[in-house]
Order: structure tokens, then C-alpha cells, then sequence
């Protein structure tokens, strides 16, 4: 989740669909430069929060 | 989490214009989107059969789409949990993409006149009585 979130901010927000769980798979969620993922996902794990900000929600559903 | 149809941001896809709908004028339709890497669905799946089995007679049809892309994820998943209902396939997700669905598993109720009357994102065993008794009140209508 914290390296996924780290990956949508380097590569910039992307909206991803709720079914879309294969998400290593596309070229827009692979980092292209790793600094600002790293300290991004330094800080969220840090914080202990979920990070994403441009996470489009989706995901699992509640349980 | 349920989000009536009346609600302003959600636009009701024109079901009587979808095939898969096609001879199934009359009935109710429970349409649920499903997918094999989530487990939520895998714990609604018992749950929807026994809906099918116990309001069948009374006009509930039970359609569960899938969203995998990979077809062979979808029937690994129905060999280790089986459907007990009608299951379909929607690997673009165009009919997910027409209904708007904003979570995983998420089901549409629909009456029998082609309308939209309940959204439900998710899955929650804690839920079901309400849920059930949604549905049983649409079937009466």
C-alpha cells in the first residue's frame, strides 16, 4: 500500500479503478525517479497513515 | 455503506438497454460486482446463493459479474468458492464502468421495473438482515 502510494506520487496522480488490482503492471505506476517516492514513503510510514493523495479510492470493499 | 438511487450523483444506467437484462423483465435483479483477489466477495458468495435459493420463487435473479482480466483467476475462485447463481463476465468492465461501481464487491438492486433502488458498496456479514430485508420489501412491491 505505502509503496504503491509512494510509486502514484512519484508518477503523479492516477485515478485507478476499483477493479484494477494488478496495478504493478502499468507503466504509470512504475517510479521514475525514486527520491521523492522514498521520502514520501519514509514519511507515511513515519506518520503511520495510508498516504495516496491522489489514490482515487477503490480497493476492497468493507469488511 | 448504502446509497440510495435517488441519490443526486449517481446517473441510473438504462438497464432495460443492457443484454445481459434480456428476458428478465419482471424479475428482481440482485447485479453484484465481483473479483477474484478480494476477499469480501468470497464471504458475500454464500450469502447470495442462499438469497437466490430462499427469493428465487419469488422472483430474485442473482447475477454476479466479474471484473477479472484474466479469466482463469475467475474460475480458480469458483472452484475454491461456487456460485450458486448465474455468474457473467465483464473483463473491460464496461458494464462496471456504465453502473459506476466505486468498490469491490459492489451490488445493484433492481426492481422490476428496470429501476435502481439500492446501492451497496462492499461486504459485511453484520449487514445482511438489512439488506435481506430490502430486497424482500422490493419483491412485495
Amino acid at each position: 500500500m505505502l509503496v504503491m502510494a509512494a510509486a502514484l506520487l512519484a508518477g503523479g496522480c492516477t485515478t485507478v479503478k476499483p477493479w484494477e488490482r494488478d496495478l504493478h503492471a502499468r507503466p504509470d505506476m512504475q517510479p521514475s525517479t525514486l527520491d521523492g517516492a522514498i521520502d514520501d514513503h519514509i514519511y507515511f510510514s513515519k506518520e503511520a497513515s495510508s498516504g495516496g493523495r491522489g489514490f482515487g479510492g477503490g480497493g476492497c470493499g468493507c469488511n | 455503506m448504502a446509497l440510495t438511487a435517488s441519490s443526486p450523483t449517481h446517473a441510473s444506467p438504462d438497464v432495460t438497454a443492457v443484454p445481459l437484462f434480456k428476458d428478465l423483465s419482471g424479475k428482481v435483479i440482485l447485479l453484484d460486482f465481483w473479483a477474484s483477489w478480494c476477499q469480501p466477495c468470497r464471504q458475500s458468495f454464500p450469502w447470495m446463493g442462499d438469497l437466490q435459493r430462499r427469493y428465487g420463487p419469488q422472483g430474485l435473479i442473482v447475477i454476479a459479474v466479474n471484473l477479472d482480466r484474466d479469466r482463469q483467476l475467475a474460475e480458480r475462485f469458483l472452484e475454491q468458492t461456487p456460485a450458486e447463481f448465474r455468474v457473467e463476465y465483464d473483463s473491460q468492465a464496461a458494464l462496471a464502468t456504465e453502473f459506476e461501481v466505486a468498490a469491490m464487491p459492489m451490488s445493484f438492486l433492481i426492481d422490476r421495473q428496470g429501476r435502481v433502488r439500492n446501492r451497496h458498496a462492499g461486504f459485511r456479514a453484520a449487514q445482511r438482515a438489512e439488506r435481506e430485508s430490502i430486497i424482500a420489501q422490493i419483491l412485495k412491491e
